[in-house]
């Protein structure tokens, strides 16, 4: 399991979580869910855009994420956010399924795509996801008070001169090149699952926004091992694991914040 | 026209939207210290006035002068309950909240919110979370939030909407003290008039997006109100209490007027 | 009869998997769009998404099982429906949480299952039939049940038209007037799992939500009552599954002996359609702005 081919799995793994979690807590709190499954969906086509044009596929992802971003932010000027939502997913999964039969991507290919593979990592491949991973937490950490305000109130935070519209924008931002930097590993599908799951349990588990944003990454931090960990005993894929160790993260939270009110 | 000791003059002040006139040539100045009742009935512009004052609304015409900082205190916040966030850290995000950078622990940033949450009265729930706080509570953490950058000017938007009686009179107390004690100039809206006057200098009275403005008792008058409205108006003083009453049958009411509430309400 | 032949390629309305494609896809466009007006005037655009997402483990189960795919997707459709009704929540950020937790513990499932088919089987296909669809393939034998689910969906549907409109609008309305609003809730998540079993069969499990909330989100752009967006939707819905049965098989004869995907043709249809019913939406408000 930690046969040197795999530590550099291990590394990429990780430094995924940590930026997961991060984001996460602040998907959590702008109650940005369906935002966060729909970026890395609708961007997976990106992959198979980029094997067609011959680049490599962590830039098709990214140039996919943000057409998404673009999208929804454009559309949710004159339609309900989720609706937007729906209709951007809609066109760049349609425009995804043309590729992927164009592209000739063998099925293997697509369920990686969509559910995650861990296999062996090249070290080159590691440095544009740490070089994004550090850009992403280095905003979140610089941003961190504005975006606060923010979530707590758009309205509050306007008379602090900080901009609804900005902050909307520039966090979604966020989302989508974390989204497109995790999901080879996670899966487009699963790659929000990492995000919410951890963080739900951490914003219930104290009441410091700071503290919320550390136990959120540990948590990632944690479900992406153990989840590796057990796939790689089981055999099963790693997506399994990361979507139900996340759902019973937020129970246990959830649960635990029913009984014992925090002081 | 305004002269250096005014904390706020508003001077033929009008705005609109597109097809809809909000307000007309409104006209008024505070002086430090003044606590201001502006106050109108839901839709008449008051929300608009407040944010022109605070530059977040751009005005057609007039001007709006300002001599020192402002805070204010938004219409109806709904915490969510999820956030985790205590009454203090609300409280700090006053201070530094646009600040860039992570909020590294300060004693100096400490000691100015601990003195804030004790002059609004918050110490008892500053550790808990803003969610799970009363109306009453959540308005006390956010007038901390306003005040903690000590602003000559503070404007409340129905800071008193949906609060029980007894909280009401906490916080009305709460304004005139800052506004005796420190001198600050209080402008707060409000659609019932009763629970200010009691603290209330001055009013700021908006219908159909003109205002009465002057001395509470020059401004609250049957000639003065029936004037601004363009229809009779009776205003009825019992028991301490200010009634605004539309006069005539209601099939003779002009919707403007059948929207006006008719102010009945205890001051405790 | 060149000129009908360059739209229908000789041998469209001959060939039965079209006749089958057709009259499925008819009847999953309709009853989607349908639902989808009231989905998108609830803003349960995640919720219809999610249950069609999580429906693939149905698929992957049937797959797995060697049953029919629709037995499958509607199993787990139905189930999703209730874990998300149970959790009950009326704040929309934690229902969208909620929602997004459910999706996420489903979609792993889905992992694990397509895991095991591949295992079992050996054919890698499960995940994209299941997921992109493959209405050519999907026999004439499930005409006849699909029918009856669509049926089921419509008649529920109309019974329930009046509470759902109302608790669609406002729900505390609903309630003053002696609705029920959590039943007429569930109700909802019912119908939508119904229409999303059809759609996931027609199109694939994450590409559902194309019929469930193009169609919708395009009619309730230019209609000004709910009787009229309900038709207009539905017609939307059609007219995607029809122009995206026909292009594909058209598409044989563009890249020689491979067809392009019917879902592909039906999602920028119905992306076509809602962008045209902005730009018509947008028409009457510019006129009144300018006589302002």
């Amino acid at each position: 399991m930690f046969a040197s081919y795999m530590i550099n799995g291990w590394i990429m793994a990780t430094i995924i979580a940590v930026v997961a979690g991060a984001v996460g807590l602040f998907v959590v709190l702008r109650g940005m869910s369906f935002a966060a499954h729909a970026l890395p969906l609708g961007a997976f086509p990106g992959a198979a855009a980029a094997n067609l044009l011959g680049i490599s596929e962590l830039w098709g992802l990214i140039g996919f994420s943000g057409l998404g971003v673009i999208g929804i932010t454009q559309l949710a000027q004159r339609q309900r956010r989720d609706v937007a939502t729906a209709l951007m997913l809609m066109a760049l999964l349609g425009l995804g399924t043309l590729f992927l039969s164009l592209s000739g991507h063998y099925a293997q290919g697509v369920y990686a795509l969509l559910f995650g593979q861990l296999v062996s990592v090249s070290r080159a491949e590691i440095w544009p996801v740490l070089a994004l991973g550090i850009l992403i937490i280095a905003a979140l950490g610089l941003g961190f008070r504005p975006l606060l305000l923010n979530t707590l109130s758009p309205d509050l935070a306007a008379t602090h001169g900080i901009s609804a519209g900005r902050a909307d924008f520039g966090f979604l931002a966020l989302v989508g090149i974390a989204t497109a930097m995790a999901l080879p590993v996670v899966g487009a599908l699963l790659v929000f699952s990492l995000m919410i799951g951890p963080a739900a349990a951490a914003r219930s588990l104290t009441n410091r926004p700071a503290t919320a944003l550390l136990l959120s990454v540990c948590l990632a931090v944690l479900t992406v091992w153990v989840s590796i960990a057990a796939a790689y005993i089981s055999d099963w894929p790693t997506g399994f694991f990361v979507g139900t160790l996340a759902a019973l993260l937020f129970a246990v939270a959830r649960l635990s914040r029913r009984f014992h009110r925090l002081p | 026209m305004s002269t250096l000791t005014e904390t706020l003059n508003v001077s033929a002040l009008s705005v609109a939207f597109p097809g809809r006139q909000v307000l007309k040539d409104v006209s008024f100045s505070l002086m430090p210290g003044e606590v201001c009742g502006l106050i109108g009935s839901n839709g008449s512009g008051k929300t608009t006035l407040l944010r022109t004052i605070l530059g977040l609304q751009a005005a057609t015409s007039g001007a709006v002068h300002l001599n020192g900082a402002v805070g204010y205190v938004p219409q109806k916040i709904a915490f969510d309950m999820d956030m985790p966030l205590r009454a203090r850290d609300v409280v700090g995000l006053g201070l530094d909240g646009n600040r860039f950078g992570l909020p590294l622990p300060s004693l100096g940033k400490r000691r100015k919110v601990e003195a804030m949450l004790r002059a609004v009265g918050a110490e008892a729930f500053a550790d808990q979370r803003v969610g799970d706080l009363s109306g009453g509570q959540q308005q006390r953490v956010l007038i901390a939030h306003a005040m903690i950058r000590r602003p000559r000017l503070l404007l409340l938007d129905e800071p008193l909407a949906n609060l029980d009686v007894r909280a009401v009179a906490d916080i009305v107390g709460l304004l005139h003290r800052f506004a005796r004690d420190e001198g600050v100039t209080v402008l707060v809206s409000a659609h019932d008039m009763n629970p200010l006057l009691g603290v209330m200098d001055r009013i700021v009275y908006l219908a159909q997006g003109r205002a009465a403005t002057g001395k509470t008792e020059e401004v609250v008058r049957t000639e003065v109100l029936s004037r601004l409205y363009g229809h009779h108006i009776d205003v009825i003083r019992v028991h301490g209490r200010v009634l605004v009453i539309a006069a005539g049958a209601a099939d003779e009411i002009p919707i403007a007027i059948e929207k006006h509430p008719v102010h009945v309400c205890e001051i405790p | 009869m060149s000129f009908f032949n360059l739209i229908f390629a000789p041998g469209f309305f001959a060939s039965a998997p079209v006749q089958t494609a057709l009259v499925i896809g008819s009847a999953a466009a309709i009853v989607s769009a349908l639902i989808g007006v009231f989905t998108v005037l609830r803003g349960q655009s995640f919720a219809g998404h999610a249950l069609s997402d999580i429906s693939s483990a149905g698929g992957s189960v049937a797959f797995l099982l060697g049953i029919s795919a629709l037995w499958g997707f509607l199993g787990v459709a139905v189930l999703a429906a209730g874990a998300l009704e149970l959790a009950g929540l009326r704040r929309s950020k934690e229902r969208d949480l909620v929602t997004g937790i459910v999706l996420g513990a489903g979609l792993g499932l889905t992992a694990l299952l397509l895991h095991l088919d591949i295992g079992t089987r050996s054919s890698g296909g499960a995940a994209i039939s299941v997921m992109f669809g493959s209405i050519f393939a999907v026999p004439a034998s499930m005409i006849v049940p699909m029918l009856g689910v669509s049926g089921l969906a419509v008649l529920m549907m109309g019974l329930i038209y009046r509470p759902l409109l109302l608790t669609s609008l406002d729900p505390n309305l609903a309630s003053a007037q002696g609705v029920r609003v959590s039943s007429i809730g569930l109700l909802h998540l019912l119908i939508l799992s119904l229409a999303v079993t059809l759609s996931a069969m027609t199109i694939g499990a994450i590409l559902s939500t194309a019929l469930l909330i193009g169609p919708a989100a395009a009619a309730v752009q230019i209609a000004h009552r709910p009787g009229r967006a309900l038709l207009l939707a539905g017609l939307f819905g059609l007219i995607a599954t029809w122009g995206g049965v026909l292009l594909a098989y058209d598409s044989y004869t563009w890249t020689p002996g491979q067809a392009w995907p019917v879902s592909f043709f039906i999602t920028s249809l119905v992306s076509l359609i809602y962008v045209a019913a902005r730009l018509w939406a947008k028409r009457p408000v510019a006129r009144r702005t300018a006589e302002a």
